[in-house]
This record gives C-alpha cells, sequence and structure tokens, in this order.
C-alpha cells in the first residue's frame, strides 16, 4: 500500500488535510474573501457584538473581526513556511556537516546545540527577538532559528545511522563518492522523517508566531496577526470578549490542522516512527 | 551517587556558560544600539558615550563575557538598568511566584495526564479513551494564552468564581495553574496511554495475571511503574515547556514572576536583567533535568550511574 492510501485511510488527516486546504484558500484568495478591508476602521462601531453586519465582530477600532482573520492567515502561513523552510534547511544542512564529519567537528557541533537545546521551550525564540528586534520578517528569522537545533539533531541521527547500513557501505566499497553517498542513499531516506517532522513544525511555528506576536514581540500593528488580534483583544476581555476569543480560535484551528496531517503522515510515510516524533 | 551528582553538575557548566555567551552575542548583534534606545533618539552624544562606558559597552565582546561570567562566578550579577537595582535581588522578588506556579501546574499535568492516561490504556478505543484522545489533541493545540482568556471570560467573567489576575491567595492560583498545565496534561496522558499499553503486551504481565494477581495489583506494581521512565523523561522535557509557558501565563494573569520581568526588561532593553533571568531559566532547566536522571535508578534498578 502507498504513502497515500494509508493516509486516506486516516480520517482525522483528512480532516487536518481540508482544514490545511481551507486555510491555504483564505490566505491566497484573502482580497475576495474577506467581507471589509481588515484595517479599515469604524470607531462607532467598535466592539459591536457578532451579528448581520460582522459576522464575527468589530474590535477596539471597530475593524472587522472575520476580515482580519482571513487575512491573518496570511501572516500565519508566511511565518510558517518561511521558518519550516529555514529550520528544515538550516538542520539539514548543519546535521548532514556533523554526520559526516564526525570527529572534533562533529563533537564541537553536539556541544553547541546541547546549549541551544538546554534553553526552555520559547526562551531561545525570546532572545534572538530581543536580539534581532520585533517586525514580520523578524518573526520568520527567530521562528526558524529557533527550529534549527532540532532539526540538526534528527538529522544527524539518521545519517550516523545509514552510514552504519550495510547497503550504503557496499556503495562506499563500491567506490561512490560521499555526494554521491548522500544524495543517491542518505537523504531518500532522511525526506520523510523532514516531511513529518517539518508538517508537524508548522504547527509549532504558527503557535510561536502567535505567542511572541501576544506579547507584542512578534509581528507589529497593523498587520492582522491572530496573536496580536488576541492581545488587543486582551484588554477589552470583560466587556468584550469575543474580541479576543474569536481570533485565538483561528489559532487553535490551524495548529489543531498541521497537527492532524503532520501525525498522519507520520503514520502513513513511515510507520516506524509512531510515537518517536 | 556521590561522584555522579558532582559530574553532572561540573558537566552543565559549559552548557550554562554556553548560554550565556549565546544570549551576550546576539544582545551584541542587535542592529539599534540599547544606550541609544535607553536615552531615546534626542540624546547627546556625550550622554551616550558616557552609559555606554558606565555600563561597559565600550569594551570588546570577548572581554564582556569574561568579566561577566568572572562577575556571575563571585555571585554578583549586575545591576538592572532600568531600576537600577541588584539584579540578583530583582530575581530574588520574582522567582518564588513562577516556582509556585511552575510547580502547581507539574502537579496538576502529573496527576491529572497519568490518570487520564492509565485511564485509557485500561480500555483502549472505549468512549473514553476516544474523548480523552481528542481532549489532548485540542489541549496540545490551543495556544495557552488564548486558554487563559478563555477561562478568564468563563470563569470570572461569567460565573464569577475565581479573580481576573493577580496573585496571593489560592483562588489567584487556579487559573493560571490549570492555563499553563493543559498542554503538559494532554502530552503526559498521551506519553502514558502508549506506555501502559506497551507494557500490558509485555510477557511479565501476563505471567502476573496468570498466578492470580489482580488488575489493581497488575497495573500498580508492573505496569505504572515500568511506564514510568518514558512519563519520567517527558516530564524533564515538559519543565522547560512549563517555563516557556510561565513567561505567557504570567502576562495574561498579571502573575508578579520571572517570566513577566523577563518580558519587561526585553521591552526596556535591559539586557543585564534579561542575562540574569535566561540564567535562572537554564539553571532550572539544567537542574530538573538531572534529577530526572537520577530518579531514573531509583525506578529501575537496571540504570547504571554511570552517566
Amino acid at each position: 500500500m502507498n504513502a497515500w492510501a494509508r493516509f486516506r485511510r486516516n480520517r482525522l488527516a483528512l480532516v487536518g488535510l481540508a482544514l490545511v486546504v481551507l486555510l491555504a484558500l483564505s490566505a491566497v484568495l484573502a482580497p475576495w474573501l474577506a467581507p471589509y478591508d481588515p484595517a479599515r476602521q469604524s470607531l462607532i462601531e467598535k466592539r459591536a457584538r457578532p451579528g448581520a453586519k460582522y459576522l464575527l465582530g468589530a474590535d477596539e477600532f471597530g475593524r472587522d473581526i472575520l476580515s482580519r482573520v482571513i487575512y491573518g492567515a496570511r501572516v500565519a502561513l508566511l511565518v510558517g513556511v518561511l521558518s519550516s523552510a529555514i529550520a528544515l534547511v538550516g538542520g539539514l544542512l548543519l546535521g548532514v556537516i556533523a554526520g559526516f564529519a564526525g570527529g572534533w567537528l562533529d563533537a564541537v557541533m553536539m556541544r553547541a546545540l546541547e546549549i541551544l537545546l538546554a534553553f526552555p521551550y520559547l526562551l531561545l525564540a525570546l532572545a534572538i527577538v530581543a536580539a534581532l528586534g520585533t517586525g514580520t520578517l523578524n518573526t520568520t528569522i527567530a521562528v526558524g532559528i529557533w527550529g534549527v537545533p532540532a532539526v540538526t539533531r534528527i538529522v544527524r541521527g539518521s545519517v550516523l545511522a545509514l552510514r552504519e547500513a550495510e547497503y550504503v557501505g557496499a556503495a562506499r566499497a563500491l567506490g561512490a563518492p560521499s555526494p554521491a553517498l548522500l544524495r543517491r542513499h542518505i537523504l531518500p531516506n532522511i525526506v520523510p522523517g523532514l516531511i513529518v517532522y517539518g508538517t508537524l513544525f508548522m504547527a509549532n511555528a504558527i503557535l510561536l508566531e502567535a505567542a511572541l506576536s501576544f506579547l507584542g514581540l512578534g509581528v507589529q500593528p497593523p498587520t492582522a496577526s491572530w496573536g496580536l488580534m488576541v492581545s488587543t483583544g486582551r484588554d477589552v476581555l470583560l466587556v468584550a470578549p469575543h474580541v479576543a476569543t474569536v481570533p485565538g480560535l483561528a489559532i487553535m484551528v490551524a495548529v489543531l490542522a498541521f497537527n492532524l496531517v503532520g501525525d498522519g503522515l507520520r503514520d502513513a510515510l513511515d510507520p516506524r516512527l509512531r510515537g518517536s516524533v | 551517587m556521590l561522584t555522579f551528582v558532582v559530574r553532572r553538575l561540573l558537566l552543565a557548566v559549559p552548557v550554562l556558560l554556553g548560554v550565556v555567551f549565546v544570549v551576550m552575542l546576539t544582545i551584541d548583534l542587535l542592529p539599534g544600539d540599547a544606550v541609544t534606545l535607553m536615552l531615546g533618539e534626542h540624546a547627546t552624544k556625550d550622554a551616550v558615550a558616557k552609559l555606554r562606558e558606565h555600563l561597559g559597552l565600550d569594551k570588546p565582546f570577548l572581554v564582556r563575557y569574561l568579566d561577566y561570567v568572572g562577575r556571575v562566578a563571585r555571585g554578583d550579577l549586575g545591576r538592572s538598568i532600568q531600576q537600577n537595582r541588584p539584579v540578583a535581588a530583582e530575581l530574588a522578588d520574582a522567582w518564588p511566584a513562577t516556582l509556585e506556579l511552575t510547580v502547581a501546574a507539574l502537579v496538576i499535568a502529573t496527576l491529572v495526564g497519568i490518570a487520564a492516561g492509565v485511564a485509557s490504556a485500561v480500555r483502549p478505543n472505549s468512549l473514553f479513551d476516544g474523548l480523552a484522545r481528542l481532549g489532548s489533541l485540542f489541549g496540545l493545540s490551543m495556544p495557552i494564552f488564548w486558554t487563559g482568556l478563555v477561562l478568564i471570560v468563563v470563569f470570572s467573567l461569567w460565573l464569577n468564581w475565581l479573580p481576573v489576575g493577580g496573585a496571593g491567595s489560592l483562588s489567584h492560583l487556579v487559573l493560571p495553574a490549570v492555563t499553563l498545565a493543559l498542554p503538559s496534561v494532554a502530552m503526559i496522558a498521551r506519553m502514558t496511554r502508549s506506555a501502559v499499553l506497551d507494557v500490558l503486551r509485555e510477557d511479565y504481565v501476563r505471567t502476573a495475571r496468570a498466578k492470580g494477581v489482580g488488575e489493581f495489583l497488575v497495573l500498580a506494581r508492573h505496569a505504572l511503574r515500568n511506564a514510568f521512565i518514558p512519563i519520567l523523561t517527558l516530564l524533564g522535557l515538559q519543565s522547560g515547556q512549563l517555563m516557556g509557558g510561565a513567561v505567557l501565563t504570567e502576562t495574561v494573569f498579571a502573575w508578579p514572576g520571572l517570566g513577566r520581568l523577563m518580558v519587561k526588561a526585553i521591552f526596556a532593553r535591559d539586557y543585564i536583567l534579561l542575562q540574569g533571568a535566561v540564567l535562572i531559566f537554564a539553571l532550572a532547566f539544567v537542574l530538573i533535568n538531572l534529577i530526572v536522571d537520577l530518579s531514573y535508578g531509583l525506578l529501575d534498578p537496571r540504570i547504571g550511574r554511570q552517566g
């Protein structure tokens, strides 16, 4: 049975995939889907309750929350995809170097990795943001760098294991040069795991972007970021709870979607990984 | 035993040195100048230069790093830039609140997570199992700061049972602790379920059952005890999650702990305070994982203490 057939049998994974497609569509088609301009303010309608005019209500500045949630998908997916790319490419490069080089270089890299992994979750990203400054691009970079150490460790582990595999040894004995070994034998075995990890990382990246933006250290106003929307809604939580809670639902749905797809991919691509990633 | 602890503590030193290095380096690479940001755009060149000199920022990076490490080794974390108080004092004011919050969350997460996981594993694919697994999927996907706000809306605004924020009494602790615990409850429940399911398939469990040991004892004496090793590893890793989550939870509930102090320090560009706070968090993380490693030996005599 091929991977897609296995994936298709997993109902939760299909729900996740449908949600991911929905998110992608709303990100791409935001200008056509959104009923209002996400930046359009209408101060007399501020904190409007959900109703016929504003389906999900209006925020502190009288901006349509539904439109902002739709546009927010752009920020979440953009930051998510780009930071995942940074984490995967960076981790792949470093992991392959460490795994192949071995010796002192590997030892030094692993010690450095341990240091980065000794940062409790979120704190490394906070330190990077403290250095880079805020904004959408810097948030993306911070989230991406935050992901590099874990990917490096996964890739290095696989490279080390594969180097010892008999067929790789056979190819080496036949005189295959390192780049060919890497391309033909090692990378194809790493990629499925990376796809799975990348999908699950998307979920974490969206959460982290939202968290940084919520703290005021990520995406800056007036950009419609879900985490930022929750943060503005927090000030009026007791008079208009919908302003903060509705965008948070969007975050949860997006994270759930990528988690479901990631779990489904893991089971479909590599059943041996079940429970380990 | 003692040699093991001492060796592990010594091994933690380079890690902590590295953490300080990374934090100082990232701050050093800062494109904007911290001093200009502190004094505002209209500060005179003279004032900027003076403050730089006062903070020692005119010296090269490595000199500053060694200087800082040397002072930390003597227990001096420097003075915070904004409050001009010893950083050690600021941290000392804040850490008990964070400890209270994270320990409460860890207790909730462990008790609820393990109970739910065991209940799931005992009757796999039952209604409870299904609900628990669905619940943990949601638990892992909810942004913690949002969960906190939703709990405030429900329990403070609608039901009027618990205070909105602040600290001081047990009722103040309930919402933040539950908020912080939820993602870990989900993780621990998942892990416990699969660990107990694995153990229940083992031969020794079948043997125990065959010789007539009651189901409760099988679970308590055999299944749970052996399932505890992976759960414990997870608890160590979760403590890192909890500390990160504490930053968000403290912000949501105006909880006067290290997390909020750290966010304030970032906003104020108070990098000396920030370094101190990160150092404390990293130290706590290293210590917790040391305790986790030590307790492996207590649970499983086969695990030696070679490090």
